[in-house]
């Protein structure tokens, strides 16, 4: 593990995010000791996630990357140091920080639409427009025919599709994503890496996204933070544009060669 | 094969048919071997028992006092029990505090309280319907706690990130998630609560089925006897049906295996694995699924459903 000189930890990202919204917030961890109490997974984590950047979080498993993301959602609290939205503390989850997870967190016995208009029905929003709202979000996923069917009765694919649509129909400002696509195919994960970014566009949204793939970081990503033996390793900016032809571009193969070699594998 | 519906009800109706035959063979020959029928009431007897009692009005109050007494008793159980074990499930201090007196109680078998009730109630009236409550409490309130400590995590991590609070929680997450395990519970808890009605009514009851059948026994009326078993036996299979059903309709939404026992799978469609990228088009779901799609997201969805 020789890249703590690599690391650019909590200096605001040098590539512009895509997608710069007035609306963005900016999520802040500094010096921070993350797991649960009396046992500490991750140590000194800074990082400083821009209000509209996509920040893919790499590491293997158990290294503590699901560890980060509930923190940022509010589940857990720091052991030390501090979490921060806009420079306030976290103070529990909140339905402007939206959390998407890897394995079904869809409620088996509400139909897709139930799902979606959870939020909606959580935040006050009234009976009318739930419904309309979420048939608008169904939609930009691609599930309007599937809005009346129970979540077991579609494939996993349409499943993380529900859960992006349950977890944006609120309009959240941040939303952390715990390998949402680990589960699915290779076909059906870059169909869903396409979508993500689509469905993103223009909320403005700050995004932590958590994946244990490095391709996919690398796609998704505007940055990406390696975690390796309980610590963040080293953070990367992203050549943009997003291309997936853009694999066997020079300096994309060098990044992917040096992200792969600060993780150790 | 899986049998008709119609060919299974048939069925049900002659082992019933088979039972009552056998009966009657063997108490209208008075076989008296190491058991002896030759006492036991025919059930032509008990039959014409029956229809007498139908036409007066006894056996009428009769019914309607146990059923009173039970769903009263049941219904009363079903809220506490349900409240109870959510409460020990979700809250330590409540654990703490509840689960020590409660585990104490479990096992003494409720129709042991009557003593209990006598000393506490008023009527004997609130004593039956205190001891039927007992009974189906302990089944409601075990299941319920189960239930809950099962629920997957996920589900609750979900609806709190969303921000809901602990409201939103109980009544979107918690209630129904454990909802099949609560009716588990009730099932239980409906057959215990006929055994601690009848047994409750035979001790203190005026009235009711259970006293009915006692006082036919001290008397020596054995298909009164009888009629009183056949008519417990058949509210019992009435109620315990009406709550699966119940449940049933309520959990719905269970993923069900395709499983039927001793039948083939409900839907014999043969569901092939088109290859990749073409288009399935003889499979009359994706056919459908395209035309409600209509765009480019068609293939990715046909995809989707032959590789996940």
């Amino acid at each position: 593990m020789s890249t703590s000189s690599e690391a650019v930890e909590t200096a605001a990202p040098s590539a512009a995010p895509a997608r710069e919204g007035e609306r963005g917030t900016r999520l802040t961890l500094r010096a921070a000791v993350l797991g649960r109490p009396g046992a500490p997974v991750l140590h000194d984590v800074g990082l400083d996630v821009a209000p509209g950047e996509i920040l893919a979080v790499v590491g293997p498993s158990g290294c503590g990357k699901s560890t980060l993301l509930r923190t940022l959602a509010g589940l857990l609290s720091p052991l030390a140091g501090a979490a921060e939205q806009d420079g306030r503390p976290l103070t529990g989850p909140s339905a402007d920080r939206a959390l998407v997870f890897q394995e079904d967190a869809l409620l088996p016995w509400r139909t897709l639409r139930g799902n979606v208009k959870l939020p909606l029905a959580i935040s006050g929003v009234p009976r009318p427009e739930r419904r309309a709202r979420a048939e608008s979000w169904l939609g930009r996923v691609g599930l309007s025919a599937q809005a009346g069917q129970l979540p077991h009765r579609v494939s996993g694919g349409q499943r993380q599709r529900a859960q992006l649509a349950r977890a944006l129909a609120d309009s959240p400002r941040v939303v952390l994503m715990d390998e949402p696509f680990g589960a699915l195919d290779a076909q059906t994960r870059s169909g869903m890496q396409d979508l993500l970014v689509e469905v993103l566009r223009g909320t403005g949204a700050t995004v932590v996204f958590v994946t244990h793939d490095v391709d996919e970081a690398l796609f998704l990503g505007d940055r990406v933070a390696l975690l390796s033996a309980g610590r963040v390793a080293a953070v990367r900016d992203v050549p943009r544009p997003r291309d997936r032809g853009a694999l066997d571009d020079p300096a994309r193969v060098t990044l992917r060669r040096a992200v792969l070699s600060s993780l150790g594998t | 094969m899986t049998p008709r519906p119609l060919a299974r009800y048939a069925l049900r109706v002659a082992s019933l048919a088979a039972a009552l035959g056998l009966w009657q063979l063997l108490t209208g020959l008075d076989v008296d071997l190491w058991l002896h029928f030759s006492q036991f009431p025919t059930v032509t007897d008990v039959a014409g028992a029956f229809a007498e009692r139908l036409t007066g009005t006894d056996y009428w109050t009769d019914l309607t006092d146990s059923l009173t007494r039970i769903l009263t008793g049941f219904a009363l159980a079903a809220v506490l029990g349900v409240a109870t074990g959510v409460l020990v499930a979700r809250s330590r201090l409540a654990e703490d505090l509840l689960g020590p007196v409660l585990e104490v109680i479990r096992p003494i078998p409720a129709i042991a309280l009557v003593p209990v009730a006598i000393l506490l109630f008023p009527s004997n009236e609130q004593g039956i319907v205190f001891i039927t409550c007992t009974a189906a409490f302990f089944p409601v309130l075990v299941s319920t706690r189960h239930a809950v400590r099962a629920l997957t995590p996920a589900w609750e991590e979900a609806v709190r990130t969303l921000g809901g609070g602990r409201l939103r929680i109980l009544g979107s997450v918690v209630l129904p998630g454990a909802l099949p395990g609560i009716f588990g519970g009730l099932s239980v808890g409906i057959g215990v609560s006929w055994i601690c009605v009848i047994s409750a009514e035979m001790i203190s009851g005026q009235y009711g089925v259970g006293y009915r059948t006692w006082q036919d026994y001290t008397v020596v009326n054995y298909p009164g006897v009888f009629v009183g078993m056949v008519t417990i036996g058949v509210l019992g299979w009435v109620t315990s049906t009406a709550v699966e059903v119940l449940g049933r309709r309520l959990t719905r939404w269970l993923p069900r295996t395709s499983y039927t026992p001793g039948g083939r799978p409900r839907t014999p469609v043969p569901r092939v694995a088109a290859p990749v990228g073409v288009r399935a088009g003889s499979d009359p779901e994706n056919q459908a699924e395209a035309q409600h799609q209509g765009h480019d997201d068609t293939e990715q969805e046909a995809r989707d459903e032959h590789l996940v």
